[in-house]
């Protein structure tokens, strides 16, 4: 069975250690927060202006003041700080912040990365992912291994506009955990019930496999 | 010395058609609420306006564009708007779209006198088009320069009568940096209070960047996307 997106979000949570601050992008990364292991501190950066993102407020206290960066209405928690868009984008360009966890249509086997622009329809913008992609030390997408059409997201070269170039380290779709390295991507895991045959028929771009891959277990 | 203005209309009074006019705010988060009403009452036109984002169809800055105020739109993200993409489509207004930390860190070089800064976002990408990439230790980089605004229009939570300001939570987000690199800058304020009343020790925008400063009126301070949990 493939994942649906809170196991994408579940096995994204175990790539999370002690003390890393985080960004989570909209989507099914945001889903990330729900599944942090026990005993595991991490630290939410919004990249509004926030270190320290607490869950939705309780109804009635919620804070025009006080949003996300998918404008969604949040809370503090202790320790939580406030900083400018500039701070913010400093301390993410700086490599401070340890892990970002984002959604893509397409990744190349080379971690080129496009998510932002599908020519011929209405372009929202890149927002803050640019900068994200451009910076950040460690990436890992959240995405579906293939697009409506059936069609590989994972491709020798994406055909949309990129957002960046190799950046991408680590891919979570909902067939496989795929890491990608100088010669590819590479297969490390795959979900539950689902074939490396059926892994290597829906990756367009190049797969390393080696050995036994082990099934993902939830 | 006296930066006081009594309300909005005075405080934009001189903005003219064809100003470029950095806005504050992040979504509806801290906009300049009372200026924009302001600016759509006056009907000032042809602006080019940088901002995060275009407000929505019925608030922010998308009051401006309802009434066809706004020329060109400088935003790393547009998409809660459906007049904008009307506009947009129909090739009535033009859009600059910039990673948004470029654009914030634009204006911080603004506000700091640094003509230009060099970032890695966008290396590789058509943001990189015509723009000089540049290589330290092996990493590639573009050269971004500091952007060149007539008026910077803010919003704080609490403002004193040297233009000290002072913001409350993410509201914060664009506003200091914009208030940093305006030629003139207006703050709008929830709090207007005597110099001396704020503490000193936590001041966000020191009041040498504010040119006008009032005390705002009737906040509504929308919520695009309410998100709250039972218990």
């Amino acid at each position: 069975m493939a994942l649906d997106k809170y196991q994408i979000a579940q096995r994204i949570a175990r790539e999370l250690k002690d003390g890393y601050y985080v960004n989570l992008g909209i989507g099914i990364p945001t889903l990330v927060a729900n599944y942090v292991p026990q005993g595991i501190d991490v630290i939410l950066q919004s990249e509004n202006g926030l270190l320290g993102m607490g869950p939705f407020p309780i109804k009635g206290e919620e804070d025009a003041d006080l949003i996300n960066a998918g404008k969604q209405t949040i809370t503090t928690l202790p320790g939580s700080s406030f900083f400018d868009s500039a701070m913010s984008f400093g301390m993410i360009r700086a490599g401070k912040v340890d892990l970002t966890v984002l959604g893509a249509m397409e990744v190349s086997e080379n971690g080129d990365i496009a998510n932002w622009k599908i020519p011929g329809k209405m372009v929202k913008g890149m927002g803050g992912a640019m900068d994200l992609v451009a910076s950040a030390k460690n990436i890992v997408v959240a995405m579906m291994h293939t697009n409506p059409k059936g069609e590989s997201k994972l491709l020798p070269n994406c055909t949309l506009p990129l957002t960046g170039v190799r950046c991408v380290k680590k891919i979570v779709s909902d067939l496989a955990v795929i890491e990608v390295t100088l010669d590819g991507f590479k297969l490390l895991e795959r979900a539950p019930g689902v074939s490396v045959e059926e892994i290597i028929s829906k990756t367009a771009g190049k797969l390393i496999v080696e050995g036994e891959i082990e099934e993902m277990k939830f | 010395m006296n930066k006081i203005y009594k309300d909005a209309t005075q405080a934009i009074e001189d903005i003219h058609d064809g100003a470029t006019i950095l806005l504050g705010g992040f979504g509806l988060c801290g906009i300049p609420e009372n200026c924009i009403t302001a600016l759509v009452s006056k009907g000032v036109n042809n602006l080019t306006c940088i901002s995060n984002n275009a407000g929505v169809d019925d608030f922010g800055i998308g009051l401006m564009l309802q009434k066809k105020q706004v020329k060109k739109m400088i935003s790393s993200y547009v998409g809660e708007n459906a007049e904008f993409e009307r506009q947009l489509l129909s090739g009535e207004l033009e859009v600059e779209l910039i990673p948004q930390g470029t654009l914030a860190t634009r204006c911080m070089a603004a506000g700091y006198g640094i003509p230009a800064i060099y970032t890695p976002a966008g290396v590789g990408t058509e943001v990189a088009h015509g723009k000089e990439v540049r290589s330290f230790d092996g990493k590639e980089y573009l050269l971004e320069m500091a952007f060149n605004a007539d008026f910077a229009i803010v919003k704080a939570w609490k403002g004193d009568t040297m233009g000290n300001l002072i913001y409350k939570e993410t509201a914060r987000n664009f506003n200091p940096l914009m208030a940093m690199a305006g030629k003139i800058t207006i703050a709008e304020v929830e709090e207007l209070v005597e110099a001396g009343e704020l503490d000193p020790n936590q001041i966000h925008t020191p009041g040498i960047y504010v040119n006008r400063i009032f005390e705002g009126k009737n906040y509504e301070k929308r919520i695009e996307q309410l998100t709250v949990r039972d218990s």
